[in-house]
């Protein structure tokens, strides 16, 4: 495909690890935010290619993997009202809330509608007048703007039966928590191209320097990926503190300009809850004051949710790289993508569904990567 | 001269016709009585004719072949929309059965038919699914020989529901099936993969995008028979429907007790298409085809079997796209396009688009 294939280009993937193991002396933690890049990594064999000293680890950048367990069984709850069409990106039907699933839920007899745009909610709520149509806003920065649109459009059409149950969450304060943790093994960062190219990563000097840490906005692709670690490389062995742009086919220092104007009017910063991290101070957005008629929690009683995750799950670990999935106990045995018991099994970008569909069997690990 | 006034005859004292319903399905389309005959008569006997059906007796009566073994093969179908590029669920139902069983060596004859209908359907929406299956058999040459149709109350169907069965002759020496993969066969697949898939998303208008794209029904019987003549060393044929070509590798590696190992780079798959699934996060290999088949080929016969198979219409893009193995044990293991090996799973439950 022009423009993908491109990047997945054999012999230039392959110079290009040669040019890491060329450049690295000793060993480094690096993490990659998002899970779109855990899973390009783990699909590609990419960690593999990599020399020994270098260690990848899976940072929280799975919007499904890090909505709390309460917002879910929010979710959930207000997708069982009769009234309701329920609208979500197709990730969420399958992860686990406290007791079930929004899968369990539509097979009750539950209205729940796979969208793949929330303003497809929007055209859902002008179409059924007689339901309150209500869409799970989650999500990075990159579905950030496309969310806020469908609010800003349910406004100007005047409808009254639209509504969004918000769980946002940025990166930056995800990159302040984990490099302020006491067990932080993380020395530079791999920075997810897709949520730069909506914000830019102005936000990212002062972080790099407080904390030491470099960092390289990278892209998805192979060769993306390797010339984010290569740079990224460089600059730990040179003891650069800088934050560079090794994506710059999508992203800019500013990023894009309209859409960060349209997240800053329809929503403010606010602290959020992380599925298996916890509370975050200033980690997310929730609707500003003049669109707080569009907030589904306040539109529906939601009663008392009182959330229970699995004891077995360790998926706060993995999303900070304290962890791989392969050192859970529950891993591949109790915990499947057939039943998950926490959310990293669940979505195409958690860490632990993309260790269980692309893990390298041992048998394997003779064949020749040629 | 005054007027003559007609006299009434005597049939326009008649009382007036009861309504005969021809425009949209009603409940006594399912009745067994008058609807349902005229139905029939009008709708499915004109355009499937056959003495076989004409005859119009509770089963369709064949005569006996010279064939010791029969292949039996059932399906049900259902598809939302019943129309989209490409074909519809007529088509689908007729390739579905006729490829089930033209995939174990088998020459299909013989189908039958169910419908169910849902109250309210346009008559001429029944019709064009009927013709559509009428061109569709003739293509595969079988001949459909029993049907049924019920009706259910508006709401509880989606418009059209069709089962279909279907018998076939399978001469004694044909031993193709899924258990019959052997280490070194080539795996061959008879052209792009996820056509059907898209398309019919495309056709919901779920990827909030326009697809240039033709789902890729076909009956497969033809292809097969010209195979089945050039070599006698097909071990495994197989139509990778839902789920996929991945699913229907972890079936015959799991059956034949092999693994298999495909390469990305010489997987056909149409541009339109990867894009879509890059799109929405979808993986081709778990998307549904209706008129593909993998086969499992003896290496030197390989090149022989797929020189055929690129002369037929519906094989025009195949390729050997790998090699059954006994390294892996059981395993489906793709060679990336970086020259890494993943494993290739089975899909779980639905398959969903995902969010960024």
């Amino acid at each position: 495909m022009k423009y993908v294939s491109e990047y997945r280009d054999a012999k230039l993937v392959r110079a290009l690890a040669e040019e890491v193991r060329d450049v690295v002396t000793q060993p480094w933690v690096i993490m990659e935010i998002c899970g779109g890049q855990t899973h390009a990594i783990k699909r590609y064999g990419i960690d593999d290619l990599l020399p020994d000293e270098i260690e990848l680890v899976h940072g929280p950048g799975c919007p499904v993997c890090v909505t709390p367990l309460a917002q879910i069984d929010k979710a959930l709850a207000i997708a069982s009202h009769p009234d309701v069409i329920f609208t979500s990106y197709g990730d969420m039907l399958r992860v686990p809330g406290s007791h079930q699933d929004l899968f369990s839920v539509r097979a009750a007899g539950g209205d729940v509608r796979v969208v793949y745009s929330p303003l497809d909610a929007v055209k859902i709520a002008q179409e059924n007048p007689d339901k309150q149509v209500v869409f799970f806003a989650i999500g990075f920065e990159t579905t950030a703007p496309a969310n806020a649109m469908s609010v800003a459009q349910a406004k100007r059409l005047g409808l009254d039966n639209f509504s969004v149950l918000v769980s946002h969450v940025r990166v930056p304060p995800a990159m302040h928590a984990i490099l302020s943790g006491e067990y932080n093994r993380v020395q530079g960062f791999l920075a997810a191209g897709h949520v730069c190219a909506v914000m830019g990563y102005w936000e990212y000097p002062p972080i790099a320097a407080n904390y030491q840490t470099p960092m390289v906005v990278t892209g998805f692709e192979p060769l993306d990926l390797l010339k984010g670690v290569f740079e990224v490389v460089k600059l730990l062995e040179s003891g650069k503190v800088e934050v560079t742009n090794a994506y710059a086919r999508a992203v800019t220092f500013e990023g894009n300009k309209p859409a960060q104007d349209l997240i800053n009017s329809i929503f403010q910063e606010s602290d959020r809850n992380w599925r298996g991290i916890g509370l975050i101070p200033n980690s997310g957005w929730s609707l500003a004051p003049d669109y707080a008629a569009f907030d589904a929690e306040a539109r529906f009683d939601v009663g008392d949710i009182h959330p229970e995750e699995s004891p077995l799950c360790i998926a706060g670990e993995i999303l900070q790289g304290l962890k791989k999935p392969t050192e859970c106990p529950a891993f591949g045995t109790l915990c499947t993508p057939e039943h998950p018991l926490g959310a990293t099994m669940v979505s195409t970008e958690g860490a632990c569904s993309a260790y269980y569909q692309y893990h390298q069997p041992l048998e394997v690990q003779g064949l020749a990567n040629d | 001269m005054t007027e003559k006034t007609e006299s009434p005859s005597i049939e326009s004292l008649s009382c007036p016709l009861p309504l005969q319903h021809q425009e949209t399905i009603v409940m006594g389309h399912g009745s067994g009585g008058k609807l349902m005959h005229d139905l029939i008569a009008k709708a499915f006997v004109p355009a499937w004719d056959n003495p076989i059906l004409r005859a119009g007796n509770d089963s369709g009566v064949v005569s006996s072949q010279e064939k010791n073994r029969l292949a039996i093969s059932t399906d049900a179908h259902v598809v939302s929309p019943l129309f989209f590029p490409g074909g519809d669920i007529g088509s689908l139902a007729v390739c579905g059965t006729v490829n089930d069983i033209a995939v174990m060596g088998a020459q299909p004859l013989y189908l039958t038919v169910s419908f169910i209908l849902e109250e309210g359907l346009p008559v001429e929406t029944l019709e064009r699914v009927i013709e559509s299956m009428r061109v569709t058999a003739e293509v595969a040459e079988v001949q459909i020989v029993a049907g049924d149709t019920k009706v259910v109350s508006r709401g509880n169907g989606d418009g059209i529901y069709i089962s279909t069965a279907g018998v076939g002759l399978l001469d004694d020496d044909v031993e193709i099936h899924g258990a019959n993969a052997q280490p070194g066969d080539a795996v061959i697949i008879s052209g792009t993969l996820g056509d059907h898939g898209i398309a019919v998303l495309a056709a919901r208008g779920e990827l909030g995008f326009q697809a240039d794209l033709q789902s890729d029904i076909a009956p497969l019987n033809g292809l097969i028979t010209d195979m089945l003549a050039a070599s006698d060393k097909i071990h495994v044929l197989r139509d990778p429907t839902r789920g996929g070509l991945a699913t229907t590798l972890n079936e015959i590696a799991g059956q034949s007790n092999t693994g298999i190992i495909i390469e990305e780079e010489k997987i056909p798959i149409k541009p339109e298409v990867n894009a879509a699934s890059e799109l929405l996060g979808f993986d081709p290999l778990y998307i549904a085809n209706e008129g593909k088949l993998v086969a499992m080929v003896a290496p030197e016969e390989a090149d022989k079997v797929l020189n055929i198979m690129q002369q037929h219409p519906f094989g025009k893009e195949a390729a050997i796209i790998g090699h059954v193995t006994d390294e892996t044990q059981n395993r489906v293991l793709m060679k990336t396009l970086i020259g890494s090996h993943r494993i290739i799973d089975v899909l779980m439950g639905e398959m969903l688009p995902r969010i960024c």
